[in-house]
């Protein structure tokens, strides 16, 4: 950004110590941004189911590498986090659970509330 | 557009050293930015190191003892000394707030110090506030009324109207809670930001104010309101203990049950 006079812009990014709940809304949007590309991931697996038995039987090995498990799996968190803090959006939205007392215990609730619904899809699946 | 990193011109490089006076016992180590337009050089970081038995208990008593016994030069607001007037809002360890509110103790080492973010930079740690007030005019941050005022009194209010005030008109403007917010800082040309918002809320529901209606319409927009995205930043920082979040917030209720009808 040009400035008159070459007036610098004071740092931001490089100094501001995000709160837990700044971090927590820069996740949710690279979350996002994920999921789109695990969508992706999502539609190959899709798209196999609909081509026969030899594709169905090479995207199962496809998902069987740790490392494409791992991604799966990153996949998985990323859906349930973002659906964590969707939830707590929609509470914002009717005006609730803004005062600052709460926001850091609200956090850690949406925090182990993602881990635990992707350790019980772990479990289930 | 979001800029991750600063321009050329604004890159930091290290300043000078001042070195603690001999015989100090109980010494702090203070990080100070500093620009000076007339140098044509980049901003610097220079160390300033105090001796805490002759200093005062604020940051801002600290930046004082510098300006005052250190480098003269170094530039900064300041008035009340007490968080009435906002003058002193700035980027202390991460975080904005009022230096003179903020007490050196409440930080455990080296206590870093920046302007507010994301403006530009006059001198120091004095940025250019000329946007950040032109946007709080344009909110018209005073009554509206249509019917003629009462003959033998003052617009009355009652106690509980009133109230809905407290946390709203207590705000000093000291811009902490904007330039706190990373969706201010990439959109401020169209978004209005925390305390500017806080401020039309608070002319919404002053039941003494008859242009609600044309209030909620001057907002009713994309970018007035709406690139906020509850980052809560502004909360967090506020030095006041206010909450512009909640403010947007009842806002967006506002515009929205509105068009429902």
């Amino acid at each position: 950004m040009a400035t008159p006079n070459n007036r610098p812009i004071s740092p931001h990014l490089q100094v501001y110590k995000l709160p837990l709940t700044g971090i927590i809304s820069i996740s949710h949007r690279m979350t996002g941004v994920m999921l789109t590309f695990g969508l992706l991931l999502f539609t190959y697996v899709a798209s196999t189911l609909a081509g026969g038995e030899a594709e169905y039987l090479a995207m199962q090995s496809v998902l069987g590498v740790w490392l494409i498990k791992l991604v799966y799996w990153g996949f998985v968190y990323a859906l349930f986090f973002h659906l964590c803090h969707g939830v707590r959006h929609l509470i914002w939205d009717t005006g609730q659970s803004f005062s600052l007392e709460t926001l850091d215990r609200y956090a850690r609730i949406e925090l182990a509330s993602s881990l635990a619904l992707t350790l019980i899809a772990f479990i289930f699946i | 557009m979001a800029e991750f990193t600063l321009p050329k011109n604004s890159v930091l490089t290290q300043g000078k050293t001042f070195s603690a006076p001999k015989g100090a016992t109980r010494i702090r180590r203070f990080e100070v930015y500093r620009w000076d337009p007339d140098s044509g050089e980049n901003p610097r970081v220079d160390v300033y190191e105090l001796d805490m038995d002759s200093c005062g208990p604020m940051v801002l008593d600290a930046i004082l003892k510098i300006k005052n016994e250190i480098d003269s030069t170094l530039t900064f607001r300041r008035s009340c000394r007490e968080g009435v007037c906002g003058s002193c809002a700035m980027n202390i360890n991460g975080k904005n707030t009022l230096a003179c509110t903020k007490a050196i103790d409440s930080y455990p080492s080296t206590i870093k110090i920046f302007p507010l973010p994301h403006l530009q930079v006059v001198k120091d740690l004095v940025p250019d506030m000329t946007h950040f007030y032109a946007q709080y005019a344009s909110i018209k941050p005073w009554i509206e009324t249509q019917t003629p005022a009462p003959a033998d009194s003052e617009r009355l209010q009652s106690h509980e109207d009133r109230a809905k005030l407290d946390g709203l008109y207590d705000c000093v403007l000291c811009a902490c809670c904007s330039t706190s917010c990373p969706s201010y800082w990439w959109n401020s040309e169209r978004y209005l930001g925390p305390a500017v918002l806080l401020q039309a809320y608070r002319w919404l529901v002053d039941s003494r104010d008859e242009t609600t209606g044309e209030r909620l319409d001057d907002l009713e927009d994309p970018f007035k309101v709406y690139r906020c995205h509850t980052i809560m930043n502004c909360t967090d920082t506020c030095p006041k203990g206010l909450n512009p979040a909640k403010a947007i917030a009842e806002i967006k209720k506002l515009l929205v049950t509105r068009q429902q009808g």
